[in-house]
Protein backbone atom coordinates (compact mmCIF):
# COMPACT_ATOMS: atom_id res chain seq x y z
CA UNK A 1 0.00 0.00 0.00
CA UNK A 2 1.31 3.38 -0.98
CA UNK A 3 2.34 5.69 1.76
CA UNK A 4 -0.39 8.12 2.72
CA UNK A 5 0.84 11.65 2.37
CA UNK A 6 -0.91 14.95 2.87
CA UNK A 7 -0.79 15.45 -0.88
CA UNK A 8 -2.55 12.18 -1.46
CA UNK A 9 -5.20 13.11 1.11
CA UNK A 10 -5.78 16.45 -0.58
CA UNK A 11 -6.08 14.84 -3.99
CA UNK A 12 -8.46 12.24 -2.62
CA UNK A 13 -10.50 15.04 -1.05
CA UNK A 14 -10.78 16.70 -4.45
CA UNK A 15 -11.79 13.38 -5.99
CA UNK A 16 -14.44 13.12 -3.31
CA UNK A 17 -15.74 16.59 -4.12
CA UNK A 18 -15.97 15.69 -7.82
CA UNK A 19 -17.95 12.57 -6.93
CA UNK A 20 -20.01 14.56 -4.44
CA UNK A 21 -20.83 17.16 -7.09
CA UNK A 22 -22.73 14.52 -9.03
CA UNK A 23 -24.49 13.38 -5.85
CA UNK A 24 -25.42 16.97 -5.07
CA UNK A 25 -27.02 17.47 -8.48
CA UNK A 26 -28.96 14.25 -8.17
CA UNK A 27 -30.19 15.12 -4.71
CA UNK A 28 -31.21 18.62 -5.79
CA UNK A 29 -33.48 17.13 -8.44
CA UNK A 30 -34.96 14.62 -5.99
CA UNK A 31 -35.45 17.32 -3.38
CA UNK A 32 -37.07 19.78 -5.75
CA UNK A 33 -39.53 17.18 -6.94
CA UNK A 34 -40.29 15.90 -3.47
CA UNK A 35 -40.53 19.38 -1.95
CA UNK A 36 -42.99 20.59 -4.55
CA UNK A 37 -45.00 17.55 -5.57
CA UNK A 38 -44.45 15.23 -2.57
CA UNK A 39 -43.51 12.62 -5.15
CA UNK A 40 -40.65 10.33 -4.19
CA UNK A 41 -39.17 9.85 -7.62
CA UNK A 42 -37.94 6.27 -7.79
CA UNK A 43 -37.10 6.78 -11.47
CA UNK A 44 -34.48 9.40 -10.62
CA UNK A 45 -31.61 6.96 -11.13
CA UNK A 46 -33.14 5.91 -14.43
CA UNK A 47 -33.30 9.53 -15.63
CA UNK A 48 -29.63 9.78 -14.65
CA UNK A 49 -28.86 6.68 -16.67
CA UNK A 50 -30.81 7.90 -19.71
CA UNK A 51 -28.89 11.18 -19.41
CA UNK A 52 -25.61 9.28 -19.55
CA UNK A 53 -26.69 7.33 -22.65
CA UNK A 54 -28.11 10.36 -24.44
CA UNK A 55 -25.05 12.38 -23.46
CA UNK A 56 -22.79 9.87 -25.17
CA UNK A 57 -25.19 9.60 -28.10
CA UNK A 58 -25.42 13.35 -28.69
CA UNK A 59 -21.66 13.65 -28.30
CA UNK A 60 -21.17 11.04 -31.00
CA UNK A 61 -23.78 12.51 -33.34
CA UNK A 62 -22.90 16.18 -33.02
CA UNK A 63 -19.24 15.68 -32.28
CA UNK A 64 -19.43 18.41 -29.67
CA UNK A 65 -19.48 17.92 -25.93
CA UNK A 66 -20.98 21.39 -25.54
CA UNK A 67 -23.93 20.66 -27.81
CA UNK A 68 -24.48 17.49 -25.86
CA UNK A 69 -24.39 19.50 -22.66
CA UNK A 70 -27.39 21.45 -23.90
CA UNK A 71 -29.27 18.74 -25.78
CA UNK A 72 -29.10 16.05 -23.10
CA UNK A 73 -30.84 17.83 -20.22
CA UNK A 74 -33.36 19.20 -22.72
CA UNK A 75 -34.20 15.73 -23.99
CA UNK A 76 -34.28 14.11 -20.55
CA UNK A 77 -36.34 17.01 -19.18
CA UNK A 78 -38.77 16.55 -22.08
CA UNK A 79 -39.15 12.88 -21.17
CA UNK A 80 -39.74 14.02 -17.59
CA UNK A 81 -42.43 16.46 -18.71
CA UNK A 82 -44.24 13.72 -20.61
CA UNK A 83 -44.02 11.36 -17.64
CA UNK A 84 -45.45 13.95 -15.25
CA UNK A 85 -48.20 15.04 -17.60
CA UNK A 86 -49.46 11.62 -18.62
CA UNK A 87 -48.37 9.21 -15.88
CA UNK A 88 -47.79 10.97 -12.55
CA UNK A 89 -50.49 13.63 -12.80
CA UNK A 90 -53.47 11.27 -12.73
CA UNK A 91 -52.20 9.99 -9.37
CA UNK A 92 -52.15 13.26 -7.43
CA UNK A 93 -54.35 13.30 -4.39
CA UNK A 94 -54.14 9.53 -3.96
CA UNK A 95 -51.37 9.37 -1.39
CA UNK A 96 -47.64 9.18 -1.64
CA UNK A 97 -47.37 5.47 -2.49
CA UNK A 98 -49.08 5.66 -5.90
CA UNK A 99 -46.54 7.90 -7.63
CA UNK A 100 -43.81 6.01 -5.79
CA UNK A 101 -44.89 2.70 -7.31
CA UNK A 102 -45.44 4.32 -10.67
CA UNK A 103 -41.96 5.83 -10.84
CA UNK A 104 -40.51 2.54 -9.61
CA UNK A 105 -42.17 0.78 -12.54
CA UNK A 106 -41.14 3.57 -14.86
CA UNK A 107 -37.50 3.05 -13.96
CA UNK A 108 -37.72 -0.57 -15.16
CA UNK A 109 -39.30 0.57 -18.41
CA UNK A 110 -36.47 3.04 -18.95
CA UNK A 111 -33.79 0.45 -18.17
CA UNK A 112 -35.39 -1.99 -20.58
CA UNK A 113 -35.76 0.69 -23.25
CA UNK A 114 -32.04 1.46 -23.07
CA UNK A 115 -31.22 -2.25 -23.27
CA UNK A 116 -33.31 -2.47 -26.43
CA UNK A 117 -31.89 0.68 -28.00
CA UNK A 118 -28.24 0.54 -26.98
CA UNK A 119 -27.73 -3.10 -26.01
CA UNK A 120 -27.17 -4.70 -22.62
CA UNK A 121 -23.46 -3.96 -22.52
CA UNK A 122 -23.91 -0.24 -22.59
CA UNK A 123 -21.80 2.16 -24.58
CA UNK A 124 -18.12 3.05 -24.32
CA UNK A 125 -17.34 6.49 -23.03
CA UNK A 126 -14.37 8.73 -23.09
CA UNK A 127 -13.52 12.09 -21.68
CA UNK A 128 -14.29 14.87 -24.17
CA UNK A 129 -11.05 15.77 -25.93
CA UNK A 130 -10.96 19.37 -24.75
CA UNK A 131 -11.19 18.23 -21.11
CA UNK A 132 -8.59 15.47 -21.17
CA UNK A 133 -5.35 15.50 -19.27
CA UNK A 134 -4.27 16.60 -15.84
CA UNK A 135 -3.59 19.96 -14.30
CA UNK A 136 -1.40 21.03 -11.44
CA UNK A 137 -3.64 22.01 -8.56
CA UNK A 138 -0.79 23.09 -6.29
CA UNK A 139 -0.50 19.89 -4.30
CA UNK A 140 -0.34 17.51 -7.22
CA UNK A 141 -1.70 16.62 -10.61
CA UNK A 142 -5.47 16.24 -10.90
CA UNK A 143 -7.64 15.18 -13.87
CA UNK A 144 -8.96 18.25 -15.66
CA UNK A 145 -12.34 16.60 -16.25
CA UNK A 146 -12.96 16.16 -12.53
CA UNK A 147 -12.16 19.80 -11.94
CA UNK A 148 -14.60 20.64 -14.69
CA UNK A 149 -17.19 18.48 -12.91
CA UNK A 150 -16.82 20.51 -9.74
CA UNK A 151 -16.91 23.83 -11.59
CA UNK A 152 -19.90 22.82 -13.74
CA UNK A 153 -21.80 21.78 -10.62
CA UNK A 154 -20.98 25.07 -8.95
CA UNK A 155 -22.32 26.94 -11.98
CA UNK A 156 -25.50 24.85 -12.11
CA UNK A 157 -26.11 25.24 -8.37
CA UNK A 158 -25.57 29.00 -8.61
CA UNK A 159 -27.92 29.30 -11.59
CA UNK A 160 -30.52 27.26 -9.78
CA UNK A 161 -30.13 29.33 -6.65
CA UNK A 162 -30.61 32.54 -8.63
CA UNK A 163 -33.64 31.02 -10.34
CA UNK A 164 -35.23 30.03 -7.04
CA UNK A 165 -34.32 33.11 -5.04
CA UNK A 166 -34.61 35.85 -7.61
CA UNK A 167 -37.23 34.96 -10.17
CA UNK A 168 -40.99 34.97 -10.17
CA UNK A 169 -41.15 31.22 -10.81
CA UNK A 170 -38.68 30.69 -8.00
CA UNK A 171 -40.93 32.55 -5.60
CA UNK A 172 -43.90 30.47 -6.72
CA UNK A 173 -41.84 27.30 -6.17
CA UNK A 174 -40.71 28.39 -2.70
CA UNK A 175 -44.24 29.33 -1.68
CA UNK A 176 -45.88 26.36 -3.35
CA UNK A 177 -43.55 23.83 -1.78
CA UNK A 178 -44.68 25.06 1.63
CA UNK A 179 -48.32 25.62 0.92
CA UNK A 180 -49.76 24.80 -2.47
CA UNK A 181 -53.28 25.85 -1.48
CA UNK A 182 -52.39 29.48 -0.90
CA UNK A 183 -50.68 29.81 -4.27
CA UNK A 184 -53.76 28.29 -5.88
CA UNK A 185 -56.12 30.81 -4.31
CA UNK A 186 -53.73 33.55 -5.40
CA UNK A 187 -54.27 32.56 -9.00
CA UNK A 188 -51.49 30.09 -9.76
CA UNK A 189 -52.31 27.06 -11.86
CA UNK A 190 -50.35 24.70 -9.63
CA UNK A 191 -50.43 21.84 -12.13
CA UNK A 192 -48.24 23.90 -14.48
CA UNK A 193 -45.74 24.49 -11.69
CA UNK A 194 -45.65 20.79 -10.84
CA UNK A 195 -45.04 20.01 -14.50
CA UNK A 196 -42.23 22.55 -14.66
CA UNK A 197 -40.58 21.28 -11.47
CA UNK A 198 -40.73 17.64 -12.54
CA UNK A 199 -39.21 18.61 -15.88
CA UNK A 200 -36.52 20.65 -14.17
CA UNK A 201 -35.68 17.93 -11.63
CA UNK A 202 -35.40 15.23 -14.28
CA UNK A 203 -33.41 17.53 -16.59
CA UNK A 204 -30.87 18.00 -13.79
CA UNK A 205 -30.77 14.22 -13.27
CA UNK A 206 -30.08 13.79 -16.98
CA UNK A 207 -27.38 16.43 -16.87
CA UNK A 208 -25.69 14.73 -13.94
CA UNK A 209 -25.78 11.46 -15.90
CA UNK A 210 -24.02 13.14 -18.80
CA UNK A 211 -21.45 14.75 -16.50
CA UNK A 212 -20.76 11.50 -14.67
CA UNK A 213 -20.57 9.37 -17.84
CA UNK A 214 -16.83 9.79 -18.52
CA UNK A 215 -16.03 8.76 -14.95
CA UNK A 216 -17.95 5.49 -14.88
CA UNK A 217 -19.34 2.67 -16.99
CA UNK A 218 -22.43 3.62 -18.96
CA UNK A 219 -24.85 0.71 -18.94
CA UNK A 220 -28.59 0.32 -18.41
CA UNK A 221 -28.18 -0.67 -14.74
CA UNK A 222 -25.93 2.23 -13.76
CA UNK A 223 -28.85 4.16 -12.28
CA UNK A 224 -29.72 1.56 -9.67
CA UNK A 225 -26.93 2.18 -7.16
CA UNK A 226 -27.12 5.88 -8.00
CA UNK A 227 -30.75 5.99 -6.88
CA UNK A 228 -29.85 4.48 -3.50
CA UNK A 229 -26.94 6.89 -3.10
CA UNK A 230 -29.13 9.88 -3.99
CA UNK A 231 -31.60 8.83 -1.32
CA UNK A 232 -28.76 8.63 1.18
CA UNK A 233 -27.74 12.16 0.26
CA UNK A 234 -31.29 13.46 0.47
CA UNK A 235 -31.83 11.86 3.85
CA UNK A 236 -28.50 13.17 5.18
CA UNK A 237 -29.19 16.68 3.86
CA UNK A 238 -32.85 16.77 4.82
CA UNK A 239 -35.68 16.01 2.42
CA UNK A 240 -36.68 19.11 0.47
CA UNK A 241 -33.68 21.26 1.36
CA UNK A 242 -31.51 22.51 -1.51
CA UNK A 243 -28.66 23.64 0.70
CA UNK A 244 -28.87 20.27 2.42
CA UNK A 245 -28.65 18.50 -0.94
CA UNK A 246 -25.45 20.33 -1.86
CA UNK A 247 -23.72 20.00 1.51
CA UNK A 248 -24.73 16.36 1.96
CA UNK A 249 -23.82 15.53 -1.63
CA UNK A 250 -20.29 16.82 -1.16
CA UNK A 251 -20.05 15.20 2.27
CA UNK A 252 -21.13 11.81 0.98
CA UNK A 253 -18.70 12.09 -1.93
CA UNK A 254 -15.81 12.91 0.41
CA UNK A 255 -16.69 10.17 2.89
CA UNK A 256 -16.87 7.66 0.05
CA UNK A 257 -13.57 8.64 -1.47
CA UNK A 258 -11.72 8.89 1.86
CA UNK A 259 -12.96 5.48 2.89
CA UNK A 260 -11.84 4.03 -0.42
CA UNK A 261 -8.37 5.35 0.29
CA UNK A 262 -8.06 3.62 3.66
CA UNK A 263 -10.43 0.68 3.35
CA UNK A 264 -11.77 0.35 -0.19
CA UNK A 265 -13.95 -2.64 0.68
CA UNK A 266 -15.94 -0.46 3.08
CA UNK A 267 -16.46 2.51 0.75
CA UNK A 268 -19.98 1.50 -0.28
CA UNK A 269 -20.88 0.80 3.31
CA UNK A 270 -19.42 4.02 4.67
CA UNK A 271 -22.08 6.28 3.21
CA UNK A 272 -24.85 4.17 4.73
CA UNK A 273 -23.06 4.35 8.07
CA UNK A 274 -22.95 8.12 7.63
CA UNK A 275 -26.67 8.11 6.97
CA UNK A 276 -27.37 6.00 10.05
CA UNK A 277 -25.30 8.31 12.23
CA UNK A 278 -27.03 11.43 10.88
CA UNK A 279 -30.44 9.81 11.36
CA UNK A 280 -29.60 8.99 14.97
CA UNK A 281 -28.34 12.46 15.77
CA UNK A 282 -30.61 14.55 13.56
CA UNK A 283 -33.54 12.50 12.25
CA UNK A 284 -34.73 15.37 10.03
CA UNK A 285 -31.35 15.50 8.26
CA UNK A 286 -28.66 18.15 8.49
CA UNK A 287 -30.82 20.91 6.99
CA UNK A 288 -34.23 19.36 7.37
CA UNK A 289 -35.49 22.08 9.68
CA UNK A 290 -34.13 24.97 7.70
CA UNK A 291 -37.21 24.86 5.53
CA UNK A 292 -38.13 23.18 2.34
CA UNK A 293 -36.38 25.36 -0.18
CA UNK A 294 -34.11 27.06 2.34
CA UNK B 1 -86.29 39.94 -0.83
CA UNK B 2 -84.59 43.29 -0.52
CA UNK B 3 -82.24 43.93 -3.40
CA UNK B 4 -79.79 46.76 -3.03
CA UNK B 5 -80.54 48.49 -6.28
CA UNK B 6 -78.88 51.60 -5.02
CA UNK B 7 -75.48 50.01 -5.57
CA UNK B 8 -76.16 49.06 -9.15
CA UNK B 9 -78.14 52.07 -10.24
CA UNK B 10 -77.87 52.61 -13.96
CA UNK B 11 -77.43 48.95 -14.82
CA UNK B 12 -80.02 47.27 -16.94
CA UNK B 13 -80.87 44.80 -14.21
CA UNK B 14 -79.57 43.85 -10.85
CA UNK B 15 -77.10 41.01 -10.92
CA UNK B 16 -75.78 39.53 -7.72
CA UNK B 17 -72.05 39.60 -7.18
CA UNK B 18 -72.23 36.14 -5.66
CA UNK B 19 -75.11 33.77 -6.12
CA UNK B 20 -75.10 30.48 -4.29
CA UNK B 21 -77.84 28.01 -5.07
CA UNK B 22 -78.51 24.68 -3.40
CA UNK B 23 -74.90 24.28 -2.45
CA UNK B 24 -73.90 20.96 -0.86
CA UNK B 25 -70.45 19.90 0.26
CA UNK B 26 -69.02 16.75 1.77
CA UNK B 27 -65.91 15.60 3.59
CA UNK B 28 -65.80 11.93 2.66
CA UNK B 29 -69.30 10.89 3.65
CA UNK B 30 -70.10 13.65 6.09
CA UNK B 31 -72.50 16.10 4.51
CA UNK B 32 -71.21 19.35 5.96
CA UNK B 33 -72.92 22.01 3.85
CA UNK B 34 -76.54 21.30 3.07
CA UNK B 35 -78.58 23.01 0.42
CA UNK B 36 -77.36 26.53 1.00
CA UNK B 37 -78.96 29.26 -1.06
CA UNK B 38 -77.85 32.83 -0.56
CA UNK B 39 -76.55 35.84 -2.43
CA UNK B 40 -74.33 38.84 -1.99
CA UNK B 41 -74.99 42.00 -3.97
CA UNK B 42 -72.27 44.24 -5.41
CA UNK B 43 -70.87 46.53 -2.74
CA UNK B 44 -72.55 44.68 0.11
CA UNK B 45 -70.95 43.43 3.28
CA UNK B 46 -72.64 40.20 4.34
CA UNK B 47 -71.81 38.25 7.48
CA UNK B 48 -72.07 34.49 7.76
CA UNK B 49 -72.53 33.60 11.42
CA UNK B 50 -72.91 30.42 13.40
CA UNK B 51 -71.27 28.25 16.00
CA UNK B 52 -68.03 26.43 15.65
CA UNK B 53 -68.52 23.53 13.30
CA UNK B 54 -71.61 25.04 11.67
CA UNK B 55 -69.99 24.83 8.24
CA UNK B 56 -68.89 28.44 7.64
CA UNK B 57 -65.31 27.66 6.64
CA UNK B 58 -66.46 24.83 4.42
CA UNK B 59 -68.92 27.17 2.70
CA UNK B 60 -66.17 29.69 1.91
CA UNK B 61 -63.81 26.97 0.73
CA UNK B 62 -66.49 25.57 -1.56
CA UNK B 63 -67.16 29.02 -3.01
CA UNK B 64 -63.42 29.35 -3.66
CA UNK B 65 -63.25 25.95 -5.35
CA UNK B 66 -61.18 24.13 -2.75
CA UNK B 67 -63.60 21.35 -1.93
CA UNK B 68 -63.57 18.33 -4.16
CA UNK B 69 -66.97 16.96 -3.39
CA UNK B 70 -69.76 19.45 -3.86
CA UNK B 71 -72.94 20.08 -5.85
CA UNK B 72 -75.13 23.08 -6.59
CA UNK B 73 -74.57 26.36 -8.33
CA UNK B 74 -72.11 29.10 -7.52
CA UNK B 75 -72.07 32.06 -9.82
CA UNK B 76 -69.77 34.98 -9.32
CA UNK B 77 -70.00 38.22 -11.27
CA UNK B 78 -72.34 36.50 -13.73
CA UNK B 79 -69.96 33.58 -14.37
CA UNK B 80 -70.58 29.97 -13.47
CA UNK B 81 -67.96 28.86 -10.96
CA UNK B 82 -68.76 25.33 -9.92
CA UNK B 83 -66.23 22.86 -11.25
CA UNK B 84 -63.72 25.60 -11.98
CA UNK B 85 -60.41 25.39 -10.10
CA UNK B 86 -59.49 27.97 -7.46
CA UNK B 87 -57.02 29.86 -9.62
CA UNK B 88 -59.66 30.53 -12.27
CA UNK B 89 -61.97 31.93 -9.59
CA UNK B 90 -59.18 34.20 -8.41
CA UNK B 91 -58.78 35.55 -11.92
CA UNK B 92 -62.50 36.35 -12.05
CA UNK B 93 -61.93 38.74 -9.15
CA UNK B 94 -62.67 36.57 -6.13
CA UNK B 95 -60.21 36.74 -3.22
CA UNK B 96 -60.06 34.46 -0.19
CA UNK B 97 -58.36 34.97 3.15
CA UNK B 98 -58.37 31.59 4.88
CA UNK B 99 -59.05 31.02 8.54
CA UNK B 100 -55.46 30.13 9.40
CA UNK B 101 -54.05 33.06 7.38
CA UNK B 102 -51.62 30.90 5.46
CA UNK B 103 -48.73 33.32 5.65
CA UNK B 104 -45.90 31.52 3.88
CA UNK B 105 -43.03 30.77 6.23
CA UNK B 106 -39.54 31.35 4.91
CA UNK B 107 -40.70 34.31 2.83
CA UNK B 108 -40.48 37.98 3.76
CA UNK B 109 -43.48 40.24 4.15
CA UNK B 110 -42.66 41.73 0.75
CA UNK B 111 -42.50 38.31 -0.91
CA UNK B 112 -45.83 37.35 0.62
CA UNK B 113 -47.31 40.53 -0.87
CA UNK B 114 -45.68 39.77 -4.22
CA UNK B 115 -47.52 36.46 -4.25
CA UNK B 116 -50.77 38.42 -4.30
CA UNK B 117 -50.00 39.73 -7.79
CA UNK B 118 -47.71 37.03 -9.08
CA UNK B 119 -50.32 35.43 -11.32
CA UNK B 120 -51.91 38.65 -12.54
CA UNK B 121 -51.35 40.61 -15.71
CA UNK B 122 -50.74 43.61 -13.42
CA UNK B 123 -47.67 42.03 -11.85
CA UNK B 124 -45.41 44.53 -13.61
CA UNK B 125 -46.79 47.04 -11.11
CA UNK B 126 -46.06 44.90 -8.08
CA UNK B 127 -43.72 47.40 -6.45
CA UNK B 128 -46.08 50.33 -6.97
CA UNK B 129 -48.92 48.23 -5.59
CA UNK B 130 -46.87 47.26 -2.52
CA UNK B 131 -46.24 50.97 -1.94
CA UNK B 132 -49.94 51.68 -2.25
CA UNK B 133 -50.92 48.83 0.06
CA UNK B 134 -48.29 49.91 2.57
CA UNK B 135 -50.12 53.23 2.92
CA UNK B 136 -53.20 51.33 4.02
CA UNK B 137 -51.21 48.94 6.22
CA UNK B 138 -48.61 51.10 7.98
CA UNK B 139 -47.65 48.21 10.23
CA UNK B 140 -46.50 46.22 7.24
CA UNK B 141 -44.65 49.10 5.69
CA UNK B 142 -41.87 49.10 8.29
CA UNK B 143 -41.56 45.34 8.16
CA UNK B 144 -41.46 44.65 4.43
CA UNK B 145 -38.10 42.91 4.53
CA UNK B 146 -38.75 40.98 7.71
CA UNK B 147 -39.52 37.26 7.78
CA UNK B 148 -43.33 37.20 7.57
CA UNK B 149 -43.80 34.67 10.35
CA UNK B 150 -41.98 36.98 12.77
CA UNK B 151 -45.04 39.25 12.73
CA UNK B 152 -47.61 39.09 15.51
CA UNK B 153 -50.82 37.17 14.89
CA UNK B 154 -52.74 40.35 14.14
CA UNK B 155 -50.08 41.66 11.80
CA UNK B 156 -50.04 38.34 9.97
CA UNK B 157 -53.78 38.65 9.54
CA UNK B 158 -53.30 42.16 8.14
CA UNK B 159 -50.68 40.75 5.79
CA UNK B 160 -53.03 38.01 4.64
CA UNK B 161 -55.70 40.61 3.89
CA UNK B 162 -53.21 42.93 2.18
CA UNK B 163 -51.95 40.03 0.07
CA UNK B 164 -55.49 39.21 -1.02
CA UNK B 165 -56.12 42.89 -1.86
CA UNK B 166 -53.02 43.23 -4.05
CA UNK B 167 -54.92 42.18 -7.16
CA UNK B 168 -57.84 44.54 -6.39
CA UNK B 169 -60.49 41.83 -6.23
CA UNK B 170 -64.15 42.58 -6.78
CA UNK B 171 -65.07 40.50 -3.78
CA UNK B 172 -63.25 39.10 -0.80
CA UNK B 173 -64.11 36.14 1.43
CA UNK B 174 -62.79 36.66 4.96
CA UNK B 175 -62.73 33.75 7.41
CA UNK B 176 -62.65 34.89 11.04
CA UNK B 177 -60.15 37.69 10.52
CA UNK B 178 -60.31 38.87 14.13
CA UNK B 179 -59.59 35.45 15.66
CA UNK B 180 -56.59 35.61 17.97
CA UNK B 181 -55.95 39.26 17.16
CA UNK B 182 -55.37 41.78 19.92
CA UNK B 183 -58.18 44.34 20.43
CA UNK B 184 -56.28 47.39 19.12
CA UNK B 185 -55.67 45.62 15.87
CA UNK B 186 -59.25 44.38 15.69
CA UNK B 187 -60.38 48.02 15.74
CA UNK B 188 -57.96 48.83 12.97
CA UNK B 189 -59.13 45.84 11.00
CA UNK B 190 -62.81 46.70 11.13
CA UNK B 191 -62.07 50.29 10.15
CA UNK B 192 -60.24 48.84 7.20
CA UNK B 193 -63.24 46.71 6.24
CA UNK B 194 -65.46 49.80 6.31
CA UNK B 195 -63.02 51.59 4.04
CA UNK B 196 -62.86 48.60 1.70
CA UNK B 197 -66.64 48.65 1.53
CA UNK B 198 -66.65 52.38 0.78
CA UNK B 199 -64.23 51.75 -2.04
CA UNK B 200 -66.67 49.29 -3.52
CA UNK B 201 -65.23 45.92 -2.49
CA UNK B 202 -67.91 43.35 -1.83
CA UNK B 203 -67.26 41.38 1.36
CA UNK B 204 -68.48 38.04 2.66
CA UNK B 205 -67.38 37.92 6.27
CA UNK B 206 -67.30 34.97 8.64
CA UNK B 207 -66.94 36.18 12.23
CA UNK B 208 -67.36 35.04 15.81
CA UNK B 209 -67.18 38.66 16.87
CA UNK B 210 -70.85 39.01 16.02
CA UNK B 211 -71.55 42.56 17.15
CA UNK B 212 -68.51 43.94 15.43
CA UNK B 213 -69.31 42.11 12.25
CA UNK B 214 -72.97 43.09 12.19
CA UNK B 215 -72.14 46.72 12.83
CA UNK B 216 -70.35 46.97 9.48
CA UNK B 217 -72.62 44.59 7.58
CA UNK B 218 -75.68 45.14 5.45
CA UNK B 219 -77.13 41.70 5.92
CA UNK B 220 -76.34 38.42 7.64
CA UNK B 221 -77.07 34.72 7.36
CA UNK B 222 -77.00 32.34 10.30
CA UNK B 223 -75.71 28.87 9.67
CA UNK B 224 -76.42 25.91 11.92
CA UNK B 225 -75.40 22.33 11.22
CA UNK B 226 -74.74 23.12 7.61
CA UNK B 227 -78.04 24.86 6.90
CA UNK B 228 -79.14 28.47 6.79
CA UNK B 229 -81.53 28.87 9.69
CA UNK B 230 -82.00 32.61 9.59
CA UNK B 231 -81.34 35.59 7.41
CA UNK B 232 -81.96 39.25 7.87
CA UNK B 233 -80.73 42.78 7.89
CA UNK B 234 -77.70 43.29 10.05
CA UNK B 235 -79.37 46.04 12.05
CA UNK B 236 -82.31 43.79 12.92
CA UNK B 237 -80.07 40.91 13.98
CA UNK B 238 -77.95 43.23 16.04
CA UNK B 239 -81.03 44.13 18.03
CA UNK B 240 -82.19 40.54 18.35
CA UNK B 241 -80.47 39.12 21.41
CA UNK B 242 -82.54 35.99 21.40
CA UNK B 243 -81.39 34.79 18.02
CA UNK B 244 -77.78 35.72 18.75
CA UNK B 245 -77.98 33.63 21.93
CA UNK B 246 -79.60 30.73 20.16
CA UNK B 247 -77.20 30.30 17.26
CA UNK B 248 -74.06 32.17 17.97
CA UNK B 249 -73.26 31.80 21.66
CA UNK B 250 -70.08 29.78 21.95
N1 LIG C 1 -60.98 18.52 6.65
C1 LIG C 1 -62.09 18.04 7.25
N2 LIG C 1 -62.38 16.72 7.22
C2 LIG C 1 -63.47 16.23 7.79
N3 LIG C 1 -64.38 16.97 8.44
C3 LIG C 1 -64.17 18.29 8.52
C4 LIG C 1 -63.02 18.89 7.92
N4 LIG C 1 -63.06 20.23 8.16
C5 LIG C 1 -64.19 20.44 8.86
N5 LIG C 1 -64.86 19.29 9.08
C6 LIG C 1 -66.14 19.16 9.78
O1 LIG C 1 -67.09 19.87 9.03
C7 LIG C 1 -67.97 20.58 9.89
C8 LIG C 1 -67.96 22.04 9.51
O2 LIG C 1 -66.68 22.58 9.74
P1 LIG C 1 -66.30 24.07 9.39
O3 LIG C 1 -66.78 24.37 8.03
O4 LIG C 1 -64.86 24.22 9.66
O5 LIG C 1 -67.15 24.89 10.45
P2 LIG C 1 -66.99 26.36 10.99
O6 LIG C 1 -66.06 27.10 10.11
O7 LIG C 1 -68.37 26.91 10.96
O8 LIG C 1 -66.48 26.27 12.39
C9 LIG C 1 -67.48 20.31 11.31
O9 LIG C 1 -68.30 19.31 11.84
C10 LIG C 1 -66.09 19.82 11.13
O10 LIG C 1 -65.76 18.92 12.14
MG1 LIG D 1 -64.26 27.99 10.62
Amino acid sequence: MAEITLQLLMLQLLTGLALGAVYALLAIGLSLIFGMLTVVNFAHGAFFMVGAFLGVYFLTVTGSFWFSLVLTPTAVGAIGLLCERFLVRPLYGRGIDYPLLLTFGLSYVMVEAMRVIFGIDGVPTSTPSELRGVVNVGFGMFPLYRLFLIAATAVIVLALWLFIEKTRYGLIIRAGSRDNEIVRVLGIDISKIWLLVFGLGTAIAGLSGLLAAPTRAVNPEMGIPVLAESFVVTVVGGMGSLVGAVVAGLLVGVVFSMTSLFAPEYAELSIFVLMAVVLLVRPQGLFGKAGLMG
Amino acid sequence: MLKFDVFTLGRARTMSMLNVEKLNAWYDRSHVVQNLTFHVEPGEVVTLMGRNGAGKTTTLRTIMGLLEKCTGNVSFDAQQMLGKPAHIRFHSGLAYVPEDRRIVAGLTVRENLQLGLIASAARAHTNAMIEEIAQTFPRLKERLNQEATSLSGGEQQMLAIARAMMAKPKMILLDEPSEGVMPVLVDEMFELFSRMKNQGTTILLVEQNVERALSISDRAYILDQGRIVHEGRAADLLADDEIQQKYCAV
